[in-house]
């Protein structure tokens, strides 16, 4: 039983990999970019889920982190410099921030957790806006390069979106591997019960700067893809409302489901294409239906899997006690 | 006999009330020493600020000679000082046995070799002995909320074994647990004692399950130490009967 789940599993991946290759080969320019969007969305959107559906911390600052990402890359490859160097600069540079934001969390939980951080991303977006001699300002940067892979130029949207593509697939691995790991688990235990984990010597403060210093550099990672993507940057798609965009997919999908992401940014991504007919009504809309979605389920949609999986959990352990009750009665 | 805990003259204020006032005792290696008192007496404080859960406004807790005072509770932990949890502590939506592993994982490598090392070292196979050593074993993959209350204070007691601790403090471990489960936790931790030669202080209002299980009793009373020695000395001792025992 076990088995077959695992071997139905593995089959649906490898058919969802295949579909992400394959699918996407006579698709038009705009179709490859609003997917290789989804692709970067969904690696900034694993970032946060890592601080905070695993770890439990929350922040309203990953759109910035993009952002710092994303000049980096601006900066560097306008400059000459490879993309590899840029991403090796964002990584770093949010990691070290990231490790920084951290700190507040130390003291501060939830709702003032997240004024925190929402003046940090506040910060970012007027240095991105106000420091011209790094930013440009308002005038953004143009003419952002795209990486040669492999000797192949990715400059048409096609080899572009392989490149996101096996970027998100790198990103994906990396984030099973840790979530697995010991840390992982420390992780959760942050999120579910900080104070027995203390006690039981798992040292909060170094996972807590951890979650927050490894979920930042993921959204450093997805900015320097989305720079080249766009080609053209300023600082409006940085602002606070990014973060929000980034909080919400990480909650519509799930939070703290490794899948939560994905899905949760493909409806962020493409669900506005889908509701383009509806002209001005799709962004009420779309609220409406996160708002249900919430009330009906508050852990996103993958929470509505989880729950109906518990449900079965949950009666297989009453069967259990059943009979562990039974036993012990007829021991005495 | 070596002294593993010793403390000295441990004072905690909350504003204007003295919740522990100047508390002093040791405890030796392999003994299991009991902590009575009324509710409200500052067993539970005196606990926190050993385990430094609670910064102690005045005094020194000493564990295997080393000053510990101040010291975090997950490094505290590492020197091999676990607690159990009076209130239930366990981490609901794991399963019991990932209970049992997160229990156990910060005691071996480095934090860099538990990102980078195999994910497991052996810990699946020492959190089974634990499961199978308090009888958990058809409980070991349902998730741990999911338990009886009786069940989820084993698992409580079973997690801060798992580091394969020196001193254990358990904060009432019979609180709400039936008397089945009871004679058998009971037998649990004095086997453990026996055995791995661990040393354990235990906060407990049953008084036949303090008295059968340990070596020496010590009462407190509004932040104070009463007595403390042998079960039948403080049975018998004027001043705890009066201001606990009852009639």
């Amino acid at each position: 039983m076990k088995a077959l789940r695992k071997y139905w599993r593995l089959a649906l991946g490898i058919m969802a990999v295949a579909g992400l290759i394959v699918v996407p080969l006579n698709f038009n320019r705009y179709g490859l970019f609003i997917l290789s969007q989804w692709t970067v969305m969904t690696i900034a959107a694993m970032g946060l889920n890592l601080t905070l559906g695993y770890a439990g911390q929350v922040s309203l600052a990953q759109g910035a982190f993009v952002g710092i990402g994303a000049y980096s890359a601006a900066i560097m490859t306008t400059q000459g410099m490879p993309l590899m160097a840029a991403l090796g600069v964002a990584v770093v540079l949010c990691f070290a921030i990231g490790w920084l934001l951290g700190y507040p969390a130390l003291r501060v939980q939830h709702h003032y957790l997240a004024f925190v951080t929402l003046a940090f991303s506040t910060l970012a977006f007027l240095v991105f806006r106000n420091e011209d001699w790094l930013t440009r300002g308002i005038y953004g940067i143009s003419n952002i390069p795209r990486p040669t892979v492999f000797g192949v130029a990715t400059n048409r949207p096609l080899p572009f979106y392989y490149v996101c593509l096996g970027s998100l697939g790198i990103v994906s691995a990396a984030m099973w591997w840790l979530i697995r790991s010991p840390w992982g688990r420390a992780f959760l235990a942050l999120r579910e019960n900080p104070i027995r984990a203390l006690s039981l010597g798992i040292d909060t403060r170094r996972y807590t700067l951890m979650a927050f210093a490894i979920g930042s550099a993921l959204g450093g990672v997805a900015g320097t893809l989305y720079a080249p993507l766009t080609q053209y940057i300023d600082p409006v798609p940085f602002n606070l409302s990014l973060s929000l965009d980034l909080l919400m997919m990480v909650i519509v999908g799930g939070a703290g489901f490794f899948f939560g992401p994905f899905l949760g940014a493909m409806i962020a991504v493409l669900l506005p294409e889908w509701l383009r007919f509806t002209e001005g009504y799709y962004l009420m809309l779309y609220a409406a239906a996160v708002i249900g979605l919430l009330i009906y389920s508050p852990s996103g949609i993958f929470g509505i899997l989880d729950r109906l999986l518990a449900e079965r959990r949950t009666k297989a352990a009453s069967a259990l006690r059943a009979v562990a009750k039974s036993g012990l009665e007829a021991a005495p | 006999m070596t002294t593993v805990l010793e403390v000295t003259g441990i004072r905690k204020n909350f504003g204007g009330i003295t919740a522990v006032d100047g508390v002093s005792f040791d405890v030796r290696e392999g003994e299991i020493l009991g902590l009575i008192g009324p509710n409200g007496c500052g067993k539970s404080t005196l606990f926190n600020c050993i385990l430094g859960q609670l910064t102690p406004t005045g005094g020194e807790v000493k564990v295997d000679g080393k000053v510990v005072t101040g010291m975090r509770p997950s490094e505290l932990n590492r020197l091999g000082v676990s607690r159990t949890f009076q209130l239930l502590q366990v981490f609901p939506k794991l399963s019991v046995r990932e209970n049992l592993i997160l229990a156990g994982q910060e005691h071996q490598g480095s934090i860099m070799s538990r990102l980078f090392g195999p994910a497991d070292a052996g810990l699946t196979e020492a959190a089974d002995r634990m499961i199978g050593f308090f009888k958990l074993d058809h409980l070991a993959d349902l998730a741990a909320g999911g338990l009886s209350y009786g069940q989820q204070k084993l698992l409580d007691a079973a997690m801060a074994f798992m580091g394969g601790p020196r001193l254990v403090l358990l904060d009432e471990p019979a609180g709400g647990v039936n008397l089945t489960m009871l004679a058998d936790l009971r037998e649990r931790l004095a086997a453990i004692n026996r055995e791995k030669r661990a040393t354990f202080v235990v906060i407990e209002h049953n008084m036949e399950f303090v008295m059968s299980l340990c070596s020496r009793v010590m009462v407190m009373a509004e932040g104070k130490v009463l007595a403390i020695g042998r079960p039948d000395e403080v049975r018998a001792n004027p001043a705890v009967i009066e201001a606990y025992l009852g009639h």
